[in-house]
């Protein structure tokens, strides 16, 4: 563990700067709208990741958060007349708190509710959303809201919502990380293992849900609203997309569910391939095949996901001869000691 | 509105109804044996309206007809599909992990039709598909009354397998409890096999019912998928009784509330009653206990 922090630490802070510079090298505005789509993902996932990954309930309708920020910032801007630039980003985080305010109630009906019953509670919260947005006035309908347009020259647009988007991004990594680093994350990963248990050693288990549930809301509304400005045009059927839900989650669980650094890679990976395939456009069909093909033996071969997969593999190259880390491999039984101690420490 | 239109709402919900709950019942066969969420459901339904398609274009064959062909190749498929990646989930953590098997799936599905057929929309075409009777002051679509028949017909069949017979016991039994179902002597594996084969072979029907009632392309499972789980959820999963009852319950309100209020609230308010009823019934209309009961 000593060794591995400050390599860790050296890995962060390489990518930190290759996020910074990224924009300056690969400067072609192509390039760099994948980026920004690929950050907005990477954001997505990791928050998904924060409720789902940690606490073991699939949520498949965090559209519904990114949709809600999307409406929010363009309605916004759109309302209070506020000048096409710069000035639109203030509204980012306030898109991502009336996200999280939608998040509350939303969360509590289907909290109520557990396993199957609760996905299919939250891809209903989904519809719902999406239909209200296609058939209310304020929304403008199924023909959608435009936010306005910033005059900013066609070289450099991108970059602008790259670096907003890059500053959530590391925000969000840097939240996950206390979350699971925390007795708060504890209890999740405690509700993830056996919520019967959970609440017998003392975990408030409805408030600790839906304070994740809703934390992870926050993130995804502001990338919905960044989202909106950066295309420019909001329609109800992209700001409330159930194929949203469905990616975000393949990205998590490919790169490692319930992990801090997985989802990121995994929506590093996913979505990059697939703005680079939607951009060479004829090759889309078959990019299905493949995407599905490739998605499936991940999923079949590494069915703990890429990050925690290749840890194993690390650590067992390190202990080679050695059996001493087989124990604390799977961590039940310490998790287990771990709660305790959480619950015991109110 | 007027009595009339609200009366054939109700017909029309009840006999849309059937077909919705043919098209769910293998999700909820492989829901409730399997504990797996299926999302490549709707992919299936897709693939089997496309089958019945190149049958009955291609070789002239009549499209209920073509089920004696489809209802095997998808049995096959089923077996497949199990062996190949449902069998690999392992049990902890397999409802999730299934999400995005079955999604895997599912896109494979659409990518190979799409390459074979395009993005283009396709009906299928017979000469009831586009006519009618009369029937005590109602005009009845042939094709709606067809595939309601037919919804009972497999549906009944799929019951007396799971009530009636041997191997249904088997089904119920590893559906309940797999280890005490293994340990008297079912071979849970094969009955979780036969099992998804026969929830995917209900689907080739359920498929070309759907290819006969919407045009479709491609892509078209995704739109089904939600709806199927939200029946199968509120019906009480592995209840192909409890699926019959909340798919023919849902489809009515949809077209009553389309009558009474308006077309474009219809299918929120779908999906707003399905959160009222779990919120109330966390199992569904039918769930386990019922399931047991019986």
């Amino acid at each position: 563990m000593t060794a591995r922090l400050p390599f860790r630490a050296l890995l962060v802070g390489v990518a930190i700067v290759i996020l910074g510079v990224f924009p300056l090298v690969f400067s072609n505005p192509t390039t760099t709208s994948i980026a920004v789509f690929t950050l907005i993902f990477m954001v997505a996932a990791s928050s998904w990741n924060m409720f789902s990954g940690y606490s073991g309930y699939i949520a498949l309708g965090h559209a519904v958060y990114f949709g809600v920020g999307a409406y929010a910032l363009t309605l916004l801007a759109n309302h209070l007349g506020f000048a096409a630039g710069w000035g639109v980003f203030a509204l980012v985080p306030v898109a991502g708190i009336i996200a999280g305010l939608v998040a509350i109630p939303t969360g509590v009906i289907a909290l109520r509710a557990r396993r199957h019953t609760f996905v299919v509670i939250t891809i209903a919260f989904m519809f719902i959303f999406q239909l209200a947005a296609s058939n209310f006035a304020f929304t403008g309908g199924s023909s959608g809201l435009q936010p306005p347009t910033p005059l900013w020259s066609a070289a450099s647009y991108n970059d602008h919502f790259y670096y907003v988007a890059a500053v959530i991004l590391v925000a969000t990594v840097l939240l996950s990380w206390l979350v699971r680093r925390s007795r708060f994350g504890l209890q999740l990963f405690a509700i993830r293992d056996d919520e019967e248990r959970a609440r017998g050693l003392g975990v408030r288990v409805g408030r600790v849900k839906l304070s994740a549930f809703v934390l992870s809301a926050i993130p995804i509304g502001m990338v919905g609203g960044v989202y909106a400005y950066f295309l420019g045009q909001i329609f109800p059927q992209f700001a409330f997309d159930p194929l949203f839900d469905l990616s975000i989650a393949l990205m998590a669980f490919i790169g490692g569910l319930g992990t801090v650094w997985g989802p990121l890679l995994g929506a590093l990976v996913l979505e990059s391939l697939q703005q680079y395939f939607t951009v060479q456009s004829g090759a889309s069909q078959v990019y299905l095949i493949i995407y599905g093909g490739l998605f499936l033996a991940v999923i079949l071969l590494l069915p703990r996901g890429l990050i925690p997969s290749v840890e194993d593999l690390i650590r067992r190259w390190r202990t080679r001869g050695g059996a001493q880390d087989r124990a604390t491999e799977e961590g039940g039984g310490d998790r287990t000691a771990d709660v305790v101690k959480a619950a015991g420490a109110r | 509105m007027n009595a009339s239109s609200l009366a054939k709402a109700v017909i029309d919900g009840i006999l849309t109804g059937g077909v919705y709950a043919l098209m769910a019942a293998g999700l909820t066969l492989i829901f409730g044996v399997m504990d797996i969420i299926n999302i490549a459901q709707g992919a299936l339904i897709v693939l089997g309206a496309y089958m019945s398609y190149v049958l009955s274009v291609h070789l002239g064959i009549d499209l209920f007809l073509g089920l004696i062909i489809t209802i095997p190749a998808f049995f096959v498929l089923g077996v497949f599909i199990e062996w190949a990646f449902m069998r690999r989930l392992r049990d902890q953590e397999r409802t999730a992990m299934s999400i995005l098997v079955t999604y895997a799936v599912a896109i494979i599905i659409e990518g190979i039709l799409s390459v074979i057929f395009g993005a283009d929309f396709v009906q299928l075409q017979a000469s009831y598909i586009n006519s009618s009777f009369h029937l005590l002051g109602f005009y009845l679509p042939y094709i709606y009354v067809f595939g309601f028949l037919l919804a009972l017909v497999l549906l009944g069949v799929l019951y007396y397998i799971l009530y009636r017979t041997h191997f249904g016991r088997g089904v119920r039994g590893s559906l309940q409890n797999r280890s005490a179902a293994e340990l008297i002597g079912v071979n849970v594996n094969r009955v979780r096999a036969l099992s998804v084969g026969i929830g995917v072979s209900v689907t080739a029907a359920g498929g070309m019912v759907f290819g006969a009632t919407n045009s479709f392309n491609p892509s078209s499972g995704y739109d089904l998928i939600s709806r199927l789980l939200s029946i199968v959820i509120l019906g009480g999963l592995g209840s192909i009784g409890g699926a019959l009852v909340a798919a023919v319950f849902m489809v009515t309100l949809e077209d009553v509330v389309a009558v009474v209020w308006s077309p474009v609230w219809a299918t929120l308010v779908y999906y707003a009653s399905l959160i009222v009823v779990l919120s109330f019934m966390p199992n569904g209309l039918f769930g386990r206990a019922a399931v047991r009961a019986q």
